[in-house]
């Protein structure tokens, strides 16, 4: 099973500013100027093994949209961020000429940041193809038609080519969806929003986003460390750092990365994945934050070692 | 764990509370409770207090919200709260959850007290 992220930023989409390109750039020169770079040889060996991903990449800025590989001839993906565009490029340049598209979409709510791709999704404007759109909210219809209205935008949702249905799901029931046995979760989020845990092939992966996790009431805990038992990959939103989401930022509906650590402890994940990240941290923040989280899994592992990665625009995941 | 034990010591002006133990989700809302009153007092009596977690090997998100809590408690009422002597563990967390930021820090609780109340100071040093 691989999953692929498409847009891994919270709450709003950022993107590099040229002051952020230039201090990049200086920060990897003299990095080099100390390391002695002076061939493309060992420039090459430099930029491959030596330069931080902070410097040498970036963690991206769109917001929510993970694709689940189906190992079918159709899609399913998490929420429809920003990310959406890329990702339905990405279809519609993998078609070649073949029969439209099927897309099973899974909502974890309708923010707007979760939503805000669509109506730049091209296969949405192509004929024949299917689009089916599953989530626990009742209105979650209606906020994809109304982003689409006027003023708000210039293309009506009525007007999308593409045949668009929307199921509803019901928390703690099971569904079949693209050959994954899928089950939503309630989570603490202004609205709700709801997490996803994903089986198939006896790999499991655990969609949590826009989920606050107060952990002072043991029942609510309890429940959430079963919805990740023994995962293969929790997906989880650590927007926050504790301070923040237990003092000024408190019932703002996100989660830290102490609180990821600990219910996955808890609960016997193999591999947690830093998402959602706050739109005010760059690519250093973010390493930084990633470090920090490495390091609190070492002092506190108890059994197995639990996997931590930051999650970017076009990462993979290979289960 | 149905109890939890908080030794409490005054020097001057100033509440010495040296929780043991690990504060953990099993644990925090026994802790907290145990806190409350202490952290009433404090500041009903105008003194300042100091959390002196030497003998805290680990604390945990549910934890630190007590510290928190009891925070904003002794804010609301005038006081103050600083945290002396972590174990190189806790001193982690609490860098790692940003805490620092909120609570000030102190190697030993004599380097706290030297730095709240030169009276509770002094009493420390003639203890």
């Amino acid at each position: 099973m691989r999953v692929r992220f498409w847009g891994t930023r919270g709450s709003i989409p950022v993107a590099l500013t040229s002051a952020d390109i230039r201090h990049k750039i200086e920060q990897a020169l003299a990095l080099a100027i100390a390391s002695g770079v002076d061939s493309p040889e060992k420039l090459q060996n430099f930029i491959e093994h030596d330069l931080g991903f902070s410097i040498s990449h970036t963690y991206g800025g769109h917001s929510s949209c993970v694709e689940l590989e189906t190992g079918r001839a159709e899609y399913l993906v998490c929420d429809m961020g920003s990310g959406a565009r890329a990702f339905g490029n990405r279809i519609m340049s993998r078609r070649d000429g073949g029969p439209p598209p099927v897309i099973n979409v899974i909502m974890s709510h309708v923010h707007w940041d979760h939503i805000m791709g669509f109506p730049f999704f091209a296969p949405a404007y192509v004929p024949g193809a299917r689009i089916r759109i599953h989530g626990c909210h009742d209105v979650l219809e209606q906020a994809f038609r109304l982003q689409q209205s006027a003023p708000c935008f210039p293309v009506d949702f009525s007007r999308l080519a593409a045949d668009i249905e929307f199921t509803q799901l019901e928390a703690g029931a099971s569904y079949d969806v693209a050959g994954f046995r899928v089950t939503p979760k309630l989570q603490r989020h202004t609205g709700g929003s709801y997490g996803y845990r994903f089986e198939r092939d006896g790999k499991t992966v655990v969609y949590s986003t826009d989920s606050e996790h107060k952990l002072e009431d043991p029942a609510e805990t309890r429940g959430f460390v079963e919805f990740f038992r023994n995962a293969d990959l929790v997906i989880f939103d650590a927007m926050y750092s504790l301070l923040d989401a237990v003092s000024m930022k408190e019932d703002w509906g996100h989660s830290s990365n102490i609180v990821g650590v600990e219910m996955a402890q808890m609960a016997n994940v193999k591999h947690l994945c830093l998402f959602h990240h706050e739109p005010a941290f760059d690519d250093d923040r973010i390493e930084s934050v990633l470090n920090e989280t490495i390091r609190l899994e070492k002092l506190t592992r108890t059994e197995q070692p639990l996997k931590i990665t930051a999650a970017y625009d076009g990462m993979e995941i290979e289960l | 764990m149905k109890n939890m034990d908080i030794r409490s010591k005054t020097y001057g002006d100033v509440l010495v509370l040296s929780p043991t133990g690990r504060i953990d989700h099993a644990n925090s809302e026994v802790f907290r409770r145990a806190l409350n009153p202490l952290i009433e007092r404090c500041s009903a009596n105008g003194q300042r207090l100091v959390l002196d977690l030497a003998g805290v090997d680990y604390v945990s998100s549910a934890g630190l919200r007590c510290f928190m809590l009891a925070e904003k408690q002794a804010k609301s009422q005038g006081g103050a709260i600083v945290v002396a002597a972590m174990q190189p563990v806790v001193n982690e967390i609490f860098e790692i959850s940003r805490f620092t930021l909120v609570f000030k820090t102190f190697a030993t609780v004599r380097d706290a007290l030297a730095k709240v109340s030169p009276a509770a100071l002094k009493a420390f040093d003639a203890a």
